[in-house]
């Protein structure tokens, strides 16, 4: 093999490489230093390897971060009952317009979320045009609100991660070669039957794409918990938000950040190992 | 090739269609407030409709700014994406070398990684190398999630790619350049497209990120929080209704584009049809 | 206020303002007017960070400042909070570099107090001031957050009352005990920043905020967690109350003048409760690392001129520090035509932007906090609206 050949691929990786090591690598593990600092923004901040910020942090906020985990499984599972059927009615069903399909659910995110969650809040406001007509019609309590509860967190969650699980499980099915169906079929399987022993097990790498892609974000999202939330729906991103930007608590809240990320890549992992997939990153993504 | 589900009624395409519509319920408010009459500073409530907005559409020039950087940045970010990630793609997709695990590993990461971590992480480090933080900032921090997202598009393009396509480009005697541009790069392209697309998309959308890393320059979305305090304006709904219908069309563009350049190379090598044509 | 709570007030006040002394020999706050201005000229050329929508759209005042005396001013809407904007202005200050601005406007409380403490501000040459000297109004000289305006001027300040809906509410509110009504269980709209929220809860529980001690912190503190706790919050906003209060989501919130007064609203009500209220200032102030400090200066002064100011507050609609603008309103307003003549002489009326003297009265500014007692001020109100 000519050297040109071997050199060829790392020529290839080097630019972009670089460049994910330099703003994804490094700042992580910035981070992970500036956890185990103290100190104060004035005075700056001392290496110290103290896990103090660590113990602290969880003592504190432990709840926060299991009602964060909980939101985000909740949000993750109605994304996967929400975007399973369009996904497949879209990979099957939508012919030529398939693309076009994909690009309308995508489309919301051209506007930004500020945007769109304020509009959020003037569907869903309590004399709005939802809920208004249902409580004139007697068909909610008099004192029933969407606005600042759990239901308009985990709703706006939801509505916010969803196209990131249709695009994924729409790629897997999409794959999915239409003979085995046909061949289902041939084997006398209903069509119930081929979808649960054919269609749904070929998808679900899909599906473990997507549900990384909202659980995620979702957990660690805060401007949900923050526009549509109440005061009992404090997700662990808005403290972590806030002890940067308000307190300029650096420490403790990289300390946070770091404990949000670990728990969140274990959970994948184990959630991987449990699924059997062939490797995490074989994954179709969008 | 028949259609049967746009024959009869499907209860699944009905149901598409209706979350398609949810997706898109609150752009539809956002479009109508743009036109709406309002005289306070608060909008909120109908007051009537107007054009009023659109023609004063740069009345206020910071948000101009802000519009323009957000643009800007998403174009810029995703042009250096796609020329960084691109290579990065092909190579985790195409070769075997030292740290190629590593790579794969640092992309997944990337796109798991919630954008709280990631904007905080950065923060972190021009916190620590007292670097100042303003555009560069954020276009370098965009650019390194769209890098992700765009090689991540292409390996998965390239990997279902037929390698004796190019063997026999090398056998009839086309050298790399050639075979790269002839071959390779058409038949990569939905991959490239579609990682652009989301870069695009990641960039304009972007609060998070943005929020740690913007110093004093302010980007469309961070304009309209600091808003808030006295009133978010009319033209905010206007901007935001032009760079959603600029973005629309600009992406079913690139998508009827996307779609010849995809058949083209099947037709030429019916042998990986499969693959390619999709 | 009992004679004892009187006397412990007096005496707390009288050693905060031994603090602020020994503040003033420190390092940080120098004074050193001589010294900074000495060998400062003029550039002709300037640059401004201010909030989103604290100016005209036509920016109509700079024009006007740029035609009077020919300096150039390049105005950015660059600032968004103040954590975020101290978080940003810090390094380059501590490091003596510029921030790219010769003027920004910052708000009382605790990042304004890090600044003028770490010597991040520019000592204001009073002197250079005469229109300040002549046109500030009572309420705005010598404020407790910068005692003898040696770094600041205000430009733009509120109040934080009560905002209530009259389709909901069908009773006066006048005080902020009836935030703690349960009758308005999940009806009631709180802030979440800190030193709001605190200040409230003091006046809650009869505390002058200005004047309160970490006991008194604590002591409210308990109360407005039992007010969470028992339901009545309904959510605790950073800014976007306006609308919640307006289409009935909260029937009584704590608000600000301003959001008020742009609502337009008739059903919306805003009061200044009988226990109190709070009046935040934003403030012009120049970093020491400027490079037209003398620019700004001119600025500053070149504001506090009523006929200046006026068109200024006419659109921001905030209550203004500079005296006699009410008249020139009025007088404006008798001049203008149609929709704005009403919108000019509800302006001129409105007690919101131009507040009477009992309400001012009433008005009490945020608890200065020194760098010890600030953590344990935050860390005993901010979890409360983080539902911790």
């Amino acid at each position: 093999m000519p050297f040109s050949r071997r050199l060829a691929p790392y020529l290839l990786v080097l630019p972009g490489g670089l460049w994910l090591a330099v703003f994804f690598v490094v700042p992580v593990a910035m981070m992970a230093s500036l956890s185990l600092q103290t100190g104060n923004l004035i005075d700056g901040f001392r290496q110290t390897f103290h896990w103090q910020n660590y113990t602290d942090g969880l003592g504190t906020y432990g709840d926060t971060f299991v009602r964060s985990l909980w939101y985000g499984l909740l949000a993750t599972i109605l994304c996967i009952a929400l975007a399973y059927p369009a996904a497949y009615w879209i990979a099957f069903r939508a012919g030529r317009r398939k693309s076009s399909y994909l690009l309308l659910l995508l489309i919301p995110y051209f506007v930004s979320f500020v945007l769109r969650t304020v509009a959020w809040k003037l569907v869903l406001t309590d004399n709005g045009p939802v809920l208004g007509p249902l409580r004139d019609h007697g068909i909610v309590p008099s004192d029933f609100h969407v606005l600042d509860t759990t239901t308009a967190v985990v709703a706006g969650l939801t509505y916010t991660y969803l196209p990131f699980m249709v695009l994924p499980v729409y790629v897997a099915l999409e794959r999915l070669d239409p003979r085995l169906i046909e061949a289902a079929h041939d084997l006398h399987a209903d069509r119930t039957a081929a979808f649960a022993r054919v269609v749904l097990p070929l998808s679900l790498p899909g599906v473990f794409a997507g549900v990384v892609m909202t659980f995620v974000p979702a957990s660690a999202d805060y401007v949900n918990a923050e526009i549509l939330g109440g005061p009992r729906n404090t997700m662990i991103g808005n403290v972590i938000q806030a002890q940067y930007f308000d307190d300029g608590a650096y420490p403790v809240a990289s300390a946070l950040s770091f404990t949000l990320m670990a728990i969140l890549l274990a959970g994948i992992f184990l959630y991987a190992r449990a699924l059997g997939t062939r490797g995490i990153l074989d994954t179709p993504t969008p | 090739m028949k259609f049967p589900a746009r024959r009869r009624f499907s209860p699944l395409r009905l149901y598409t269609l209706l979350l398609i519509a949810w997706l898109l319920l609150p752009i539809a408010v956002m479009i109508v407030f743009g036109f709406n009459d309002v005289h306070g500073k608060q909008n909120f409530r109908w007051e009537g409709f107007t054009l009023r907005w659109y023609t004063h559409l740069f009345a206020k020039p910071d948000l101009t700014t802000a519009a323009l950087n957000s643009l800007t940045i998403a174009a810029l970010s995703t042009a250096m994406a796609t020329a960084l990630g691109t290579p990065l793609g092909l190579a985790l997709a195409r070769h075997r070398f030292r740290g190629r695990g590593t790579a794969t590993a640092v992309l997944f990461l990337v796109i798991a990684c919630p954008d709280l971590v990631m904007g905080a992480s950065l923060l972190s480090m021009f916190v620590t190398f007292d670097v100042p933080r303003g555009y560069p900032t954020i276009l370098a921090a965009h650019t390194m999630v769209a890098t992700a997202f765009v090689a991540t598009t292409v390996r998965a393009r390239a990997v279902s790619l037929d390698p004796s396509l190019e063997e026999a480009a090398e056998d009839l005697g086309a050298t790399a350049w050639p075979r790269f541009r002839l071959i390779t790069l058409p038949l990569i392209t939905p991959g490239i497209l579609a990682g652009a697309l989301l870069a695009f998309v990641l960039s304009i959308d972007d609060f998070v990120i943005a929020n740690f890393t913007s110093g004093t320059t302010l980007t469309f979305p961070l304009w309209i929080w600091a808003s808030t305090r006295t009133g978010t304006p009319p033209q905010v709904n206007v901007l935001g209704t032009l760079i959603f219908a600029i973005a629309t069309a600009l992406a079913a563009l690139a998508g009827i584009r996307g779609s010849r350049t995809q058949r083209k190379p099947a037709s030429r090598a019916p042998r990986s049809a499969d693959a390619v044509g999709r | 206020m009992s004679p004892v709570r009187r006397r412990d007030a007096l005496r707390l006040a009288g050693t905060a303002l031994a603090l602020s002394a020994c503040g003033v020999k420190g390092r940080a706050a120098t004074p050193d007017v001589t010294s900074f201005w000495a060998g400062k000229r003029r550039t002709g050329r300037l640059s401004w960070a201010n909030w989103p929508g604290y100016i005209e759209d036509d920016r109509a005042t700079l024009t006007a400042f740029e035609k009077d005396t020919g300096i150039r001013v390049a105005y950015r809407e660059a600032i968004q909070e103040m954590g975020p904007w101290f978080g940003k202005i810090r390094a380059p200050l501590a490091a003596g570099q510029s921030i790219g601005f010769d003027l920004m406007v910052m708000t009382n409380g605790i990042q304004l107090e890090q600044c003028r403490r770490l010597g991040y501000l520019a000592p204001l040459d009073l002197s250079r001031l005469p229109n300040f000297a002549a046109h500030a109004a009572p309420g705005f000289r010598n404020p407790s957050y910068d005692p003898g305006n040696a770094f600041t001027v205000p430009y733009e300040a509120g109040i934080t009352g009560i905002a209530y809906n009259t389709k909901y509410v069908d009773e006066e509110i006048t005080s902020i005990a009836q935030l703690f009504a349960p009758k308005y269980r999940g009806r009631v709209g709180m802030m979440s920043d800190a030193q709001e929220l605190g200040s409230f809860g003091l006046f809650s529980v009869g505390v002058d905020p200005e004047t309160s001690r970490p006991s008194d912190w604590e002591k409210a503190a308990a109360r407005l967690r039992r007010q969470r706790d028992d339901g009545i919050v309904r959510k605790y906003y950073t800014q976007d109350y306006v609308d919640a209060v307006s289409k009935g989501d909260v029937w009584l919130t704590m608000a600000w003048s301003g959001d008020v007064y742009t609502l337009t609203s008739p059903d919306v009500k805003f009061v200044v409760p009988s226990e109190g209220g709070t009046l935040w200032t934003d403030n012009l102030c120049i970093p020491r690392t400027a490079s037209s400090p003398v620019d700004a200066l001119t600025l500053m002064d070149w504001l506090y001129l009523p006929a200046h100011n006026a068109p200024l507050t006419e659109f921001v609609n905030y209550i203004t520090p500079v005296s006699g603008v009410q008249e020139i309103v009025r007088r404006d307003a008798a001049q203008a035509t149609g929709r704005e003549r009403a919108d000019l002489t509800r302006l001129g009326a409105s007690p919101l932007v131009f507040p009477s003297a009992s309400d001012m009265a009433r008005l009490r500014r945020y608890r200065r906090l020194t760098p010890d007692e600030q953590p344990r001020y935050l860390g005993i109100f901010e979890p409360i609206a983080r539902g911790s």
